[in-house]
C-alpha cells in the first residue's frame, strides 16, 4: 500500500516543515512538498503534527502469568492507540525475566517493536544477580527491579558495574523499604487526615542521592524510573551538571494529577510512586519542559476491574497509561512541536541507544497527531481500564500510526 | 442525612440533633422495658470485618431496642483475604435485604465502597485508622451529660494518635463543637503532619494536667513491647501514663475518658479506671444510646431540618 500524508507539519531534522510524506512499504519513501498523489491512499494531515512514533520506556504488559491484566497483543493494540511504536517491556512479570529465553520470548518487532527490558537481581528478589550476560545477548540494554527498589547497595554498585562493562544501563524505581513499608499513598497532610500510611517523598529522594554516588563509583548509566518529587528534580538536575551518565522519566499522571485525588479514596488514585503535592507537579512540568527530565514514560500497568474493586489500601498500584499518555502530556505542559517528539519519542530512544530521531527517507515510525483534536477514552484497547481519565473527553488525539508493518493503527470503527 | 461515614459531614446542628436524640433514646433505656417500636419491620445489617466486640454488641443492642431484625456478618482479621471480596460479601448480605449496613472494616473507606456497591444507607463502624463517627458521638454525649456542654471544654488525647480513628473523629468533631484540643504523644505516634490538623500538641502529659477539663487515653499496643514506636513500654508510661500521682494533680472537675479495651497499668493506672473522674462505663451505655439515635435517623422519615 501507498500513502501520502499531506497537510501536516512534519517534524525533519531541520525542524517541524509543510511537508508531504509518501510512505511505500513500510518506510518514508519521499519527504517534500507538493507530492502529486498517485495511487495513493492520501491521509490528510491538516493541522496535526507528524513525528516519530512515540517510544515508552515503561510498560507493563503483564505477559507471562498475568494476561487477564494484559497480554503482548493487547498491549500492542493500546500502544498503537497511543501512538507508540516502540514499548519497553518491565520485567516483573510471571515468571520474573531474568534469563535470555525470558527476554526472547517477548520481543516482537511487528506490528511495533516490544522492547524487552531484564531484571537486575534473580527474580527481582534483590539478593543475587539476574542472568545479566544472558539477558543481554537476548538483546536487552534496560535492567531494572522495577516495582522494587534493588535496596542492597553493595548489590546494586556490583550490576552497575556488571552492566557498564556491558553497555547497558540500570534503571531504578526508587523507594525506600525501610521509609516506605506499608505506604499506600504521598505521606502529607491527605494521607494524615485519611489515617492511610504514607511514602514519604524522602523514601524515593535518599535512594536516588545514593545511588548517583553509585554512578560516580561505577560510571554506570542510570535511568530515574517515574520521578515523582521537585527534590528528586534537583538531584537530577545537579547530577547532570555534574556530568554523570544520568537520564529521567516522568509518567503523564504525576504531571497532571496530585495527592488531592486520593481524598475521594478511589483506588483508580494508587499508584507507586504515588501522586505527590501541587509543588511537585509543579516541578516535575517545568523539568520535563527544560529538559531535566529527558523522556515521559507511561508506567502503564493494567489492573483487571475487580482487582481495583476493593479498598484503597488492598487494590494493587498503577493506572494504565498508553492510550492517554499524549493526551495528559499535551494538557500538563506546554511544548511545541518538537519538544513534544523529543520528550515522547527522541530522547527515551535515546536512553535506549535507539535511533528514534525526526523524519527522514527510510523512517519507518511515524505517527500523525492532531493537538488540538478531542476524543473521548471510552473504547480501551488496553484488556483493563484503571485509568482516572476513563470516559472522559481528552484534548490531542492520535489520528494514525506507521510502523515497518505499514498502516497499524485503527479507526473509530476499528478496522485498519 | 442517608449515611453516616464520618464527623466531617457532620456540622454542629447535625450533632446537635443527634446528642439530643441519644439523651431521648438514655431515657428510653432506663425504662423497665427498655425498649421502643421505632424501626420495627426494618433489618440492619452488620459487617464486621475486624474482631469488635463491644462496638458490635453496642450496635447489636441499640437496633433491638429499636425493634429492628439484626444480620450479622463477622469474620477474623487473617481469613478475610483467603475469602470472598469485601463487594461479593457485601451483595451477598444486601440480597437478604437488610435496609441499612454498618460496617467495620480495617482498610480506610471500605463503608464508602460499601455504599456505592449496595446503595444502601451506610453506618460507619471504624474504617482502618480513618473515622469512628459513632465513637466521637458517644463520647461527646458523655460529656455533655456529664458537663452540660461541650463547647469550651479543654480535652487532651494521649497515646496512639497516629494510628486511632477514635483520636481522627472525636479530634474533628470537638473541633466542631467548639472544644479545644491537645494532642499528646511521642512524636512517632503523633500524625504526620500534625501541622493540617489545626491542634495543639505536647510532648508528655505533665504538660497539660493543669488546665484540662478531659483526659482522653486511647490504648497502647503493647504486644511487642514497644521498640518500634517508642522504646519501650516503661519509658512511655514515664511520659505519657496517667499515675495516680499525677491523677491527683488534675483539676477537681475534670474527667478521664477511655473508648476501652484499656490496658490497666500502662496508660492508665488501674485505681484511677475505677476511680470518681473515669467516665468509661457510661461511655458504654451512652453508646448503645446514640447509635441508637444515628439507626433511627438514618431509617425514618421524621427528618427535622
Amino acid at each position: 500500500m501507498r500513502y501520502l500524508i499531506t497537510g501536516g507539519s512534519v517534524l525533519t531534522e531541520s525542524g517541524p516543515e509543510d511537508v508531504d510524506v509518501e510512505f511505500v512499504d513500510g518506510s518514508v519513501t519521499r519527504l517534500e512538498a507538493g507530492i502529486q498523489p498517485d495511487e495513493h491512499q492520501v491521509i490528510d494531515a491538516t493541522d496535526s503534527w507528524v513525528g516519530p512514533g512515540f517510544f515508552d520506556l515503561h510498560t507493563h504488559l503483564r505477559e507471562p502469568g498475568q494476561e487477564w491484566k494484559e497480554d503482548i497483543a493487547s498491549g500492542m493494540a493500546a500502544a498503537i492507540a497511543g501512538g507508540f511504536t516502540s514499548v519497553v517491556a518491565m520485567p516483573n512479570t510471571d515468571p520474573v525475566i531474568d534469563a535470555g529465553h525470558l527476554a526472547r520470548q517477548i520481543t516482537r518487532h511487528e506490528p511495533i517493536r516490544v522492547i524487552p527490558s531484564g531484571a537486575v537481581t534473580l527474580g527481582q528478589e534483590g539478593t543475587q544477580l539476574a542472568h545479566l550476560d544472558d539477558l543481554w545477548a537476548a538483546g536487552v540494554r534496560l535492567f531494572t527491579d522495577d516495582g522494587y527498589t534493588v535496596a542492597d547497595a553493595g548489590l546494586l554498585r556490583r550490576a552497575m558495574e556488571y552492566v557498564a562493562q556491558l553497555g547497558g544501563l540500570v534503571a531504578q524505581h526508587a523507594e525506600d523499604p525501610g521509609l516506605c513499608r506499608n505506604g499506600h499513598m504521598h505521606e502529607g497532610s491527605v494521607s494524615s487526615r485519611l489515617g492511610i500510611t504514607g511514602l514519604p517523598a524522602a523514601g524515593e529522594e535518599v535512594i536516588i542521592a545514593r545511588d548517583l554516588k553509585l554512578v560516580e563509583l561505577t560510571g554506570c548509566r542510570y535511568h530515574i524510573q517515574h520521578a515523582s518529587t521537585a527534590a528528586t528534580v534537583e538531584l537530577i538536575r545537579s547530577a547532570k551538571h555534574a556530568g554523570l551518565p544520568v537520564t529521567a522519566e516522568v509518567t503523564p499522571h504525576h504531571l497532571m494529577l496530585d495527592h488531592r485525588e486520593v481524598e475521594s479514596m478511589d483506588p483508580v488514585y494508587k499508584m507507586y510512586p504515588p501522586l505527590r503535592t501541587p509543588d511537585d507537579v509543579d516541578a516535575l512540568r517545568a523539568a520535563l519542559v527544560d529538559g531535566t527530565i529527558d523522556a515521559v514514560g507511561t508506567d502503564h500497568a493494567p489492573h483487571a476491574a475487580f482487582e481495583k474493586d476493593v479498598t484503597f489500601e488492598e487494590a494493587p498500584r498503577g493506572i494504565v497509561g498508553l492510550e492517554t499518555a499524549a493526551s495528559i502530556v499535551r494538557a500538563a505542559v506546554e511544548l511545541d512541536q518538537t519538544s513534544f517528539f523529543e520528550r515522547m519519542a527522541i530522547a527515551p530512544g535515546g536512553v535506549l541507544g535507539e535511533a528514534a530521531g525526526p523524519i527522514v527517507v527510510g523512517s519507518s515510525d511515524l505517527v500523525v497527531f492532531d493537538p488540538e483534536a478531542e476524543w473521548t477514552f471510552d473504547r480501551p484497547r488496553s484488556k483493563s481500564a484503571n485509568s482516572p481519565w476513563l470516559n472522559q473527553r481528552l484534548k490531542g488525539t492520535v489520528t494514525q500510526v506507521f510502523t515497518r508493518s505499514g498502516l497499524v493503527s485503527t479507526d473509530e470503527e476499528g478496522e485498519s | 442525612m442517608r449515611d453516616l461515614l464520618s464527623v466531617d459531614d457532620l456540622d454542629r446542628a447535625a450533632i446537635e440533633d443527634l446528642l439530643d436524640l441519644g439523651d431521648d433514646f438514655v431515657e428510653v433505656l432506663g425504662r423497665d422495658v427498655p425498649k421502643v417500636p421505632a424501626l420495627r419491620g426494618k433489618t440492619i445489617g452488620l459487617m464486621f470485618y475486624e474482631p469488635s466486640t463491644r462496638t458490635r454488641l453496642s450496635f447489636d443492642r441499640a437496633a433491638k431496642a429499636l425493634s429492628a431484625d439484626v444480620l450479622t456478618f463477622t469474620v477474623g482479621g487473617s481469613s478475610v483475604s483467603k475469602g470472598e471480596s469485601l463487594k461479593d460479601t457485601a451483595l451477598t448480605l444486601k440480597a437478604m435485604g437488610p435496609h441499612l449496613m454498618v460496617v467495620r472494616h480495617r482498610a480506610t473507606g471500605a463503608p464508602w465502597r460499601v455504599r456505592d456497591w449496595t446503595a444502601l444507607p451506610v453506618v460507619n463502624a471504624g474504617d482502618g485508622a480513618h473515622q469512628h463517627p459513632t465513637q466521637a458521638l458517644l463520647d461527646l454525649l458523655t460529656l455533655r451529660r456529664h458537663f452540660g456542654k461541650v463547647d469550651g471544654l479543654r480535652v487532651a488525647i494521649v497515646g496512639d494518635i497516629r494510628h486511632s480513628r477514635v483520636a481522627r473523629s472525636l479530634a474533628g468533631s470537638l473541633q466542631t463543637m467548639g472544644s479545644s484540643v491537645t494532642l499528646v504523644a511521642p512524636s512517632t505516634l503523633l500524625p504526620i503532619h500534625v501541622e493540617s490538623w489545626e491542634v495543639d500538641t505536647a510532648g508528655g502529659i505533665d504538660q497539660v494536667l493543669g488546665e484540662v477539663d478531659v483526659v482522653y487515653l486511647l490504648r497502647i499496643q503493647t504486644e511487642r513491647g514497644g521498640g518500634e514506636v517508642f522504646p519501650s513500654v516503661a519509658e512511655y508510661v514515664s511520659r505519657f501514663g496517667l499515675t495516680r500521682r499525677r491523677a491527683d494533680l488534675l483539676p477537681a472537675d475534670s474527667v478521664v475518658m477511655h473508648p476501652g479495651p484499656m490496658n490497666r497499668g500502662v496508660e492508665i493506672d488501674p485505681q484511677v479506671a475505677d476511680g470518681p473522674r473515669a467516665l468509661v462505663t457510661h461511655q458504654v451505655s451512652n453508646g448503645i444510646a446514640v447509635r441508637m439515635a444515628v439507626l433511627f435517623r438514618l431509617l425514618t422519615s421524621e427528618v427535622p431540618e
